[in-house]
């Protein structure tokens, strides 16, 4: 079975428009200054059409969709 | 147990040092200003060539059988790190990582100003094993001139066959981040950028970029010359071999210790002549560390695997004593308040997140109003979600403050505080506006 794709938001990028949040509050909420919180869960196929939506809307091209095995946020090196 | 001052006839020279005492890193005596070329060849003799592929692997291999770890803060296995990018496809880099921007620590300044050629053999070293033409040493300001000089006299030696180049780093709390080390050397932009990719991936300029800190570069340019049987002669089996730690505030002797990895950490204070006065709370690791209660921590190996009972790491190597008489509460909220301001300020969590936490400590040391609920909710909302783990850090050190100072919120809800002294043991340097 293929795993399906994460929704991944570039925090850098991201400037908390809050328009991902509209079209898919299934999987994206907005904490207390605006900001998205995604699930990280593998986007159910039911939903992949909003999904696909919320990327294409992002005003500050922010968002995207993980296909790569639907692996965890990849956890970051720090200088050691 | 094998400490710098462990009041046993000091052996001299190389023997000594093969014999697994410490200290391996530090001089015997401070005093001397920074090791010549010539004193250090004559402590440490030279290092060891070879530069063929097999040695080159066989060296990454017995970086690997000593357990040697990053002493940066993260821990993450060197020869992983070697072998990582060593195995890139594009002509990899070295980075030398001394930019030490905690202002608590200096473990990493010490080392550069007693030692600058174990720091620089092991950056050329690095270079070798990955295949890099260049290594690039970041350090602090602080150290420079003594990073510069050593540098010269190994190109008047004719020493290396790797290019050395010496930068001065941000003198910032996040430049010593990984992507934000590179973005710095490259653009002279102290600011991580989004991973992935990793930097030992795609790093300076898209090559394979090794960033090392400087003290675990100085271990593998000794791990190389004496191998990895030596290297665990010292520490525990889980994590050999020794490390530096920074001792400041309620200590007799602050200052800059190479300790054998597992000792207690009453011991690692006793290194500094103990508590100078009763002991209210230590913050172990950094300011991205843990709080503890000297009572529970004393007894603690320092190591990951023994400051873990206490949800702490080593970290950078960090152990800070706040005195009984100086509100913990009032000193967490300066910490977070410096880290809030030290916030690269690209990403919204962080940018708006550690302020607002920040806010909430501050009103809490105060006295004003305390909203528990509202502070945990803004810390779950603040973790995991930068582009580096500056938030998770900062996260990290008020959850443990939250837990270990308890007893000071209840008082705090009551209108009282222990703190008769106003706070300020750990620095918190003002942020210079650009």
């Amino acid at each position: 079975m293929i795993a399906g794709p994460r929704l991944r938001v570039d925090p850098i990028a991201c400037d908390g428009r809050g328009l991902c949040a509209e079209v898919l509050p299934e999987m994206i909420t907005l904490d207390d200054w605006g900001f998205p919180i995604i699930r990280d869960i593998e986007v159910p196929p039911g939903l992949l059409d909003e999904a696909a939506a919320a990327v294409r809307l992002c005003p500050r091209l922010a968002l995207r969709l993980d296909h790569r095995a639907g692996a965890p946020a990849a956890s970051r090196q720090r200088a050691s | 147990m094998n400490t710098i001052d462990s009041g046993q006839r000091p052996v001299r020279g190389a023997t000594a040092l093969q014999t697994g005492r410490l200290p391996r890193l530090l001089p015997e005596r401070f005093g001397g200003g920074p090791a010549s070329l010539a004193e250090h060849v004559a402590r440490y003799g030279r290092l060891p060539r070879g530069w063929d592929g097999p040695w080159r692997e066989q060296l990454i291999a017995e970086a690997g059988r000593a357990g040697l770890t990053g002493r940066g803060g993260a821990g993450f296995p060197t020869a992983r790190k070697l072998a990582t990018v060593a195995a890139g496809r594009d002509a990899p880099v070295v980075i030398a990582n001394g930019t030490e921007g905690e202002p608590a620590s200096a473990k990493d300044k010490v080392l550069l100003a007693c030692a600058p050629h174990l720091v620089l053999d092991g950056a050329v070293l690095a270079a070798h094993l990955v295949g890099a033409g260049q290594a690039i040493v970041v350090v602090h300001d602080a150290v420079r001139e003594v990073v510069d000089g050593a540098a010269a006299e190994r190109r008047q030696a004719r020493l290396d066959q790797i290019k050395v180049k010496v930068m001065t780093g941000a003198d910032r709390f996040v430049g010593g981040e990984a992507t934000a080390l590179v973005n710095w050397v490259a653009h002279g932009i102290p600011l991580p950028t989004a991973t992935p990719p990793r930097v030992s991936e795609s790093g300076l300029h898209g090559r394979p970029t090794l960033v090392q800190n400087v003290e675990t570069l100085a271990h593998l340019a000794l791990l190389a010359r004496w191998g990895a049987r030596w290297f665990r002669s010292l520490g525990t089996p889980a994590e050999p071999g020794s490390m530096l730690v920074t001792l400041i505030g309620a200590v007799h002797q602050p200052g800059v210790r190479e300790i054998e990895i597992g000792m207690p950490v009453s011991d690692v204070l006793g290194l500094a002549g103990g508590p100078a006065v009763p002991l209210g709370a230590l913050l172990i690791g950094g300011y991205f560390g843990t709080w503890a209660d000297p009572a529970v921590a004393g007894a603690l190996p320092f190591s990951a695997e023994g400051l873990s009972a206490i949800g702490g790491s080593p970290g950078a190597g960090l152990v800070a004593a706040l005195p009984a008489d100086v509100c913990g509460l009032a000193e967490t909220a300066r910490i977070a308040r410096y880290l809030a301001g030290e916030s690269a300020g690209q990403c919204g969590p962080c940018v708006f997140g550690l302020g607002s936490m920040a806010s909430a400590l501050e009103d809490l040391a105060a006295g004003h109003s305390y909203q528990p609920g509202q502070l945990r909710r803004w810390m779950a909302q603040v973790e995991g979600r930068g582009a580096c783990h500056h938030p998770d850090g900062a996260v990290r050190m008020v959850r443990s403050a939250l837990a270990v100072f308890g007893a000071e919120i209840d008082r705090h809800a009551q209108g009282w505080c222990c703190g008769c002294r106003p706070p300020g043991v750990l620095p918190v340097p003002l942020r210079r506006t650009p």
